[in-house]
């Protein structure tokens, strides 16, 4: 009874901040895009006001948290009470603070990690459909190969060879995830290249650029950014996965999936807290898959 | 000679939806069929037909409603009809046949099993009896090898064939009402013939009720007994196949039948060198040969049209001439000079100077470019026009095709109508400034008055800006308008080539005569004679 209470009271509270944000959205908003705004629906909205929260928390981390990222200001695992409000971890380090930082370090190497990998991955992928033959072959060949690899392992072996830094992390795995969007980013331009306007637009004289970021990737958006979603999701995980083998995001700096291994013991004890990063992760998850789903269904023109 | 009555819609209101507001399509339209009659529906793209001819099966479309009036079929009020009840109908007493076999079929069952599907689901036969009657169908249809081609997948088999074998189909059990959507539109005028001639036999002789949407006049006159004409949503006229020809009352109708008279005055004959010669080509794809020994010129302001049925090497000799295709022997001159075989060691010169038309106009322009960008890129690319400049000529080249620059410069090829849409194809061809346009099936997409105004659009620049025409169609009414000479082809051979004028005069090649008796005319025994005369020689 008590769940059920909490899940309604849950659900309204999104609904209502979702529809917060609508409003002001539209009104806020430069004219011409007012209409999209105001006919966006509320799951939309609220995935858009939760990603807005996370920036801004990502972004002012250091005004918005209590405690420094590092700092041990307390006794392990005190209760959720002033002026630890959620607590503190297994070192005795502000949760709240920490989860505030753990915002701008898992989200931000996240969302780098998977902008760098559509980047790479769509361009390659559409550049093999506009070429074709040979060059086609050997590049969707190699990405296969690549692919054989499990993901997990051949990470770990890029991480062994080259070391472990923030900059590597993000570099291995956009390099592991730009193979799934490669191939991806290839079969939907292989369905685009055929049409007549590509035919006109290389008979035109068109450069490979122009042909790659006028002609086709327009056309192409749709399901790459169904699938960013999801990607975004996977990376997540993969750096939680990697953060765990230790080989991910190092201690002292905050990060989600760590936080929830380093605090699991409490959850021998009843205490929820080790779910609150987990649920962060959760929720971003969710945030960001309505707002896909909402930019898919407008980029494919489907009514209803 | 009429029976009872089948089909009664009274005041039909059918609302589509395009964003959040309901709008109505078919605006009150009573109709009235008997047993065994058929009942042509015609009017251009928008005109309701299609709705209609749905909803007379109790069916919208989706985002389409039925909101007012009354569907009566044999005393089955279709409307209050449950969906179990409706559906019970659909395919035993009513059938239906779409415009594109080839999408409505599925790809991964063979024609009788998908033959068989409905008599079984209906309870009508047995599998095996079933089967057999495909069989007998599809010779009543004169289906080449009425044994075995119901054991093919619907890719193995050709347009014609599949149109034919979608009309037995719907024959399967024994309806009392077929709807017909356009079921010829989409096949070459020789093929069609052969789909009209099954069509109208096997309707006539199982006495069958039968709706024929179409927006060529010259088929429904073979066709119907009756003809409906709408326009918007609403009937304009009503009247026997014969009394409607002879004296169409509105003035819409008038238009309609007036629409093929459009012919341009004969120009002089062709004088110095060509824009493009083709010399001796041979092209195919693989090791099959597609064209065999190709030649012809075109000269400036004159317009060649080519043409032949689907096969022919129509569309294969324009890849040729664009560099699509490079061919294995003989050369592309222009202006007496050579083009390089493959466009992609042309010039950016050379590729300007010969632009192309696409048949499709949804499939050649981007969908997510403005056609500020559209018509204005190769203006950008070849003439180095930018921002105030570059403008101005966007705006020009919409005004040359009789598009208000203010209402489209900012809008997506997804908020016009397919004749605006290739009025667009031709202003981006126009913006290359060109010496040669080649127009592949530029109108053989679009309903007759549409057709019209492009052709007169085509014309009319022509003349104000010295083009040639290269013009691919297998459309001979089309050929009549607009050609200045005609290059005939079958098979990948050029069977006959000359000026109009000795095109359309006796004596031709027996292929030429073929084609050009198969164009549909108005009256309405034509069909009929023309079998007769066929089987006459035979």
């Amino acid at each position: 009874m008590k769940v059920l209470l909490v899940v309604i009271a849950a659900v309204a509270f999104a609904l209502a901040l979702g529809w917060v944000f609508r409003a002001a959205a539209w009104r806020l908003a430069p004219k011409r895009h007012t209409l999209v705004f105001r006919d966006m629906p509320l799951t939309a909205a609220f995935g858009m006001a939760v990603i807005l929260i996370y920036v801004v928390v990502a972004l002012f981390a250091p005004v918005l948290a209590p405690f420094a990222e590092r700092e041990v200001v307390g006794g392990q695992y005190l209760p959720w009470a002033a002026p630890y409000l959620l607590g503190t971890d297994n070192l005795g380090r502000d949760m709240l603070t920490r989860l505030i930082y753990g915002a701008r370090n898992t989200v931000g190497i996240a969302f780098a990690t998977t902008a760098l990998a559509f980047v790479v991955g769509s361009i390659l992928g559409i550049w093999a459909a506009v070429l074709g033959g040979w060059a086609d072959q050997a590049l969707s060949r190699f990405v296969d190969a690549l692919m054989a690899i499990p993901a997990l392992i051949f990470s770990l072996l890029l991480l062994t060879i080259f070391g472990t830094s923030i900059t590597t992390l993000i570099l291995v795995i956009a390099a592991v995830d730009a193979t799934r969007v490669y191939r991806l980013a290839r079969s939907v331009a292989q369905g685009i290249v055929v049409m007549d306007y590509i035919e006109a637009a290389r008979l035109r004289g068109e450069g490979m650029w122009r042909l790659i970021r006028r002609e086709i990737l327009p056309n192409a958006m749709a399901p790459l950014v169904a699938e960013f979603g999801l990607r975004f999701c996977f990376v997540f995980l993969a750096i939680s996965a990697l953060s765990f083998l230790g080989l991910g995001i190092k201690p002292p700096t905050a990060d989600w999936g760590s936080m929830v291994r380093e605090n699991a013991t409490l959850i021998t004890f009843g205490d929820v807290t080790p779910l609150l990063p987990a649920g962060a992760i959760a929720l971003l998850t969710v945030a960001v898959n309505f707002v896909v789903d909402w930019q898919l269904h407008r980029a494919s023109g489907l009514k209803e | 000679m009429r029976g009872e009555v089948l089909l009664t819609i009274r005041d039909l209101r059918i609302e589509g939806r395009s964003g959040d507001t309901w709008s109505e399509i078919v605006k009150g339209v009573d109709l009235t069929l008997h047993k065994g009659e058929v009942l042509g529906l015609i009017g251009e793209s928008g005109a309701g037909k299609s709705t209609l001819g749905l909803a007379a099966m109790g069916f919208a479309r989706d985002g389409c409603r039925i909101s007012g009036g009354t569907i009566d079929f044999d005393g089955i009020d279709l409307r209050k009809a449950s969906e179990g009840e409706r559906r019970a109908l659909r395919g035993k007493r009513i059938a239906y046949v779409a415009q594109s076999a080839a999408a409505s079929f599925n790809p991964a069952h063979k024609l009788i099993d998908q033959y068989c599907e409905g008599p079984v689901v209906h309870g009508v036969m047995a599998r095996d009896k079933a089967a057999a009657d495909a069989v007998e169908l599809y010779r009543r249809m004169r289906l080449p090898n009425p044994d075995e081609i119901g054991f093919r997948y619907p890719h193995q088999v050709s347009g014609g064939q599949l149109q034919r074998a979608m009309t037995a189909m719907a024959m399967a059990c024994r309806p009392d009402l077929i709807i017909f959507d356009e079921p010829t539109t989409a096949l070459d005028v020789t093929t069609q013939i052969e789909v009209l001639a099954a069509i109208r036999d096997i309707v006539r002789q199982f006495g069958t009720a039968a709706i024929y949407i179409t927006h060529d006049l010259a088929v429904v006159a073979q066709m119907a007994d009756r003809i409906k004409v709408l326009l918007r949503g609403v009937e304009v006229e009503e009247a026997d196949t014969r009394s409607m020809l002879a004296a169409p009352r509105e003035d819409y109708t008038r238009s309609l039948w007036a629409v093929r008279s459009f012919a341009r005055p004969e120009q002089s004959q062709a004088t110095g060198t060509p824009v493009v010669s083709v010399r001796n080509i041979t092209a195919g794809y693989g090791t099959v040969d597609v064209l065999k020994n190709v030649s012809f010129d075109i000269h400036a302001r004159r317009t060649v049209a080519v043409v032949g049925e689907s096969g022919s090497g129509k569309s294969t000799t324009a890849r040729v001439i664009t560099g699509l295709l490079p061919p294995r022997e003989g050369e592309v001159l222009f202006e007496n000079k050579p083009l390089p075989p493959s466009f992609k060691a042309r010039s950016r010169e050379q590729l300007r100077q010969c632009q192309m038309i696409y048949q499709m106009a949804d499939t050649a322009l981007n969908p997510k470019l403005r056609l500020r960008e559209l018509i204005g890129r190769p203006a950008q690319m070849y003439l180095g026009l930018k921002g105030r400049a570059l403008e101005e000529r966007v705006r020009e080249l919409l005004a040359m095709i009789e598009l208000e620059p203010d209402r489209f410069i900012d809008r997506l090829p997804g908020e016009l109508s397919g004749g605006q849409k290739q009025r667009i194809g031709i202003a981006r061809a126009l913006a290359a400034e060109p010496k040669l346009i080649i127009c592949d099936e530029v109108t053989s997409a679009l309903d007759q008055i549409v057709q019209e105004g492009i052709l007169k659009l085509l014309d009319r620049l022509q003349s104000e800006l010295d083009l040639a025409y290269m013009f691919i169609t297998h459309d001979l009414a089309t050929v009549k308008a607009i050609a200045d000479e005609v290059v005939v082809m079958q098979s990948g051979l050029v069977v006959e080539k000359g000026p109009k004028s000795e095109m359309f005069r006796p004596p031709n090649e027996p292929y030429t005569d073929l084609l050009l008796s198969s164009v549909p005319e108005m009256d309405p025994d034509w069909l009929t004679r023309l079998l007769a005369s066929r089987s006459g020689q035979a």
